[in-house]
């Protein structure tokens, strides 16, 4: 009796061991395909944008970045950011507080519409604002009358831009808002916070790696928009012409030295907020888990 | 220094639910009065509406000589320590202290003086630096009281303050911050579901039931003259007998026992008896009219203290708590006497299904 269980415990052994053995041989062909997958999709793409760029020599970063229009191009790009991100995380630290903090009537409604944007084809967003600002649009005449340039200027560029990147800072604080609860909020202010004091010094610590992640995120979405900057923008070389606007110009114009110079610089930034965005998580989860 | 607090008439609404109905009393000034009942019975939020973290639908409170029903919540200068801490996470202890002294614009060295006074009293001064996240529960609820003592608020408002503490750590924080409100003497409001809680650390007691005030009395008079069939099976045990009044006692199967309460004769009542409140000696002969007999259905052991299961005469159980060493003569299955010494009757309308929610039969 004893002998027989024995065995089949060595038996119970042997089909272990091929099973963590298949386990292992499945994990790597999994690996692999990964490492295939994004060499294929992501590197070979940079690879080439660096090996284009470069080609020419390296004269041609100096040429390149010494050119009025690749200049102001660069510039409107930061411009557009910055303001976008300005915008977004004031607005969407807002909405993310009202919709997880009150209730009321078509709080749903007001939820799922955050996501319009991410669903949207940028090219609507931007004819969308070419018929509201444009002319014979609803708000056309009210600018114009004031001397305010909206469309083919930057104010519409900065406002579909917005447009695009609202929603990555609601739904990065929106679901930490939720986890935190009110409780510290409602200690707080028993303990004589005013509602400003109380978001400062309670709230705003509380969210601020989802917040500073949301940031990232939409600071990269508004770096590389193109396509709803485009149909608003009128693509005045040197006025309403971003980073990406010109990528797309110089292809045109078959100045493809630049455009790849350009590519590889705004591949550089992404790869910089990508590296913060990755710091920002680790930071977090190691203090989740501390 | 410390202040009453009266409420009025208080009542809330959520929508159709009224969680809280016409709550009217006093805690007074320097006491621990226990806001005492099941879960559901709208204690909690009598004291988020006293704190001013709900508006009242209906009422009014006062915190000292005036009025706050419609006062901020910065304005009421009240500390509040909530059932799972509420602790700033990103503050250290020190830092968490601080806080309503910081926000209050105290001066820098008062502040200091201020929360090292603190840290002492709540014997947490080496662990100024830790975060919440490196604290133990009873550490925590420790750095919690300390911060809503911190800016001396006028009263002190506890919300279930041990509940999420496992029972050893629970018990020796209760015996501490009774201590504590001994030194301190501000004026406390406790809420709890725990009614040995209550009973330990409360001056007075408002034991309350979906929303309504059953009772308010001192923690003897709630648990020796229970107003209310509720309130007599909520605090402490009871078992619950059916059974006739008949001429001021209460008599079911062979027993007859004298009742403090009035009830007309003939009426069916049950009868709240505590299980300390039940003699038992071995042989079923002997004793007077109130004595009768029953037969040993279970023995448990606490320690010094059994837990004896009788059945009596007319198929009702009785459990009877007495001390383990009284017990040596009695087995199970033995046919024992059984005296009870006191009963509360109620008119058997009037307890209905708490009954079964009251008795201590398991």
């Amino acid at each position: 009796m004893s002998a027989g269980f024995a065995i089949r415990r060595g038996g119970d052994r042997d089909a272990m061991f091929r099973r963590r053995r298949r386990a292992a041989v499945l994990r790597g062909m999994l690996v692999a395909l990964c490492v295939l997958y994004l060499a294929v999709l992501l590197l070979a793409p940079l690879a080439g944008v660096v090996w284009q760029a470069l080609r020419p020599g390296w004269r041609v970063l100096g040429d390149t970045f010494t050119r009025s229009d690749v200049v102001h191009a660069f510039t409107l790009t930061a411009v557009i950011a910055l303001i976008t991100v300005a915008v977004t995380t004031a607005f969407g630290v807002v909405v993310a507080w009202v919709l997880v903090r009150q209730r009321f009537r078509g709080r749903a409604f007001l939820n799922a519409l955050v996501d319009l944007p991410f669903a949207l084809s940028p090219v609507t967003v931007g004819l969308a604002c070419v018929l509201l600002f444009g002319r014979g649009g609803w708000f056309h005449d009210f600018f114009a009358a004031r001397g305010i340039q909206i469309i083919f200027a930057l104010p519409s560029m900065v406002l579909v831009t917005i447009f695009i990147s609202v929603p990555f800072t609601i739904r990065e604080v929106q679901p930490v808002l939720e986890e935190i609860g009110v409780e510290e909020e409602d200690a707080a202010r028993t303990l004589g916070a005013s509602v400003m004091q109380t978001f400062l010094r309670v709230t705003l610590p509380n969210i601020r790696w989802g917040l500073l992640y949301g940031i990232a995120l939409s600071a990269a979405r508004a770096i590389g928009e193109i396509g709803a900057v485009l149909v608003v923008s009128g693509l005045i070389q040197g006025r309403t012409e971003t980073a990406t606007l010109y990528i797309y110009r110089a292809m045109e114009e078959r100045q493809t030295a630049s455009a790849y110079v350009v590519a590889l610089t705004l591949a550089g930034v992404s790869v910089l907020i990508l590296a913060a965005i990755e710091w920002v998580k680790r930071k977090r989860t190691r203090e989740d888990e501390a | 220094m410390s202040e009453l607090i009266r409420v009025e008439n208080l009542t809330k609404r959520f929508g159709d639910f009224e969680a809280v109905r016409d709550v009217t009393f006093t805690a007074e000034a320097g006491s621990i009065t226990a806001l005492l009942g099941p879960s559901g019975s709208g204690k909690s939020t009598v004291l988020r509406m006293i704190a001013g973290l709900e508006t009242p639908t209906r009422g009014r409170i006062w915190l000292g000589q005036e009025e706050q029903t419609h006062t901020s919540v910065q304005e009421r200068r009240v500390g509040f320590v909530f059932q799972h801490y509420a602790l700033f996470r990103h503050l250290t202890v020190w830092q968490n202290v601080m806080f309503g002294l910081a926000v209050r614009r105290m001066s820098k060295r008062e502040r200091r003086a201020r929360v090292e006074e603190l840290l002492e009293l709540v014997q947490l001064g080496p662990f100024r630096d830790r975060y919440p996240d490196q604290l133990s529960g009873g550490q925590r609820q420790r750095v919690a009281l300390a911060r809503a003592l911190a800016p001396r608020p006028n009263v002190l408002l506890l919300d279930e303050p041990f509940g999420a503490l496992d029972a050893r750590v629970r018990q020796d924080l209760r015996r501490w911050l009774d201590n504590l409100h001994r030194e301190l003497g501000v004026t406390s409001l406790l809420v709890t579901h725990d009614q040995d809680e209550a009973l330990e650390l409360a001056n007075r007691l408002v034991v309350m039931r979906e929303g309504r005030i059953e009772q308010v009395g001192t923690p003897n008079e709630i648990y020796n003259e229970p107003a209310t069939p509720f309130v007599a099976g909520f605090v402490g045990s009871a078992n619950v007998l059916h059974g006739h009044v008949i001429d001021g006692h209460m008599e079911f199967g062979e027993h007859r026992v004298p009742i403090a309460n009035d009830l007309a004769d003939g009426i069916d009542a049950r009868a709240f008896v505590r299980p300390h409140d039940v003699r038992v000696r071995a042989g079923g002969s002997g004793g007077g009219s109130g004595t009768a007999r029953a037969t040993v259905e279970r023995i448990v052991t606490l320690g010094w203290l059994s837990r004896v299961v009788l059945r009596l005469g007319d198929g009702q159980a009785i459990v009877a708590e007495l001390p383990s060493d009284e017990l040596c003569d009695v087995g199970l299955g033995d046919v024992v006497a059984v005296d009870v010494r006191r009963a509360l009757a109620f008119r058997a309308s009037d307890v209905g299904r708490l009954a079964e929610f009251a008795s201590v039969e398991s």
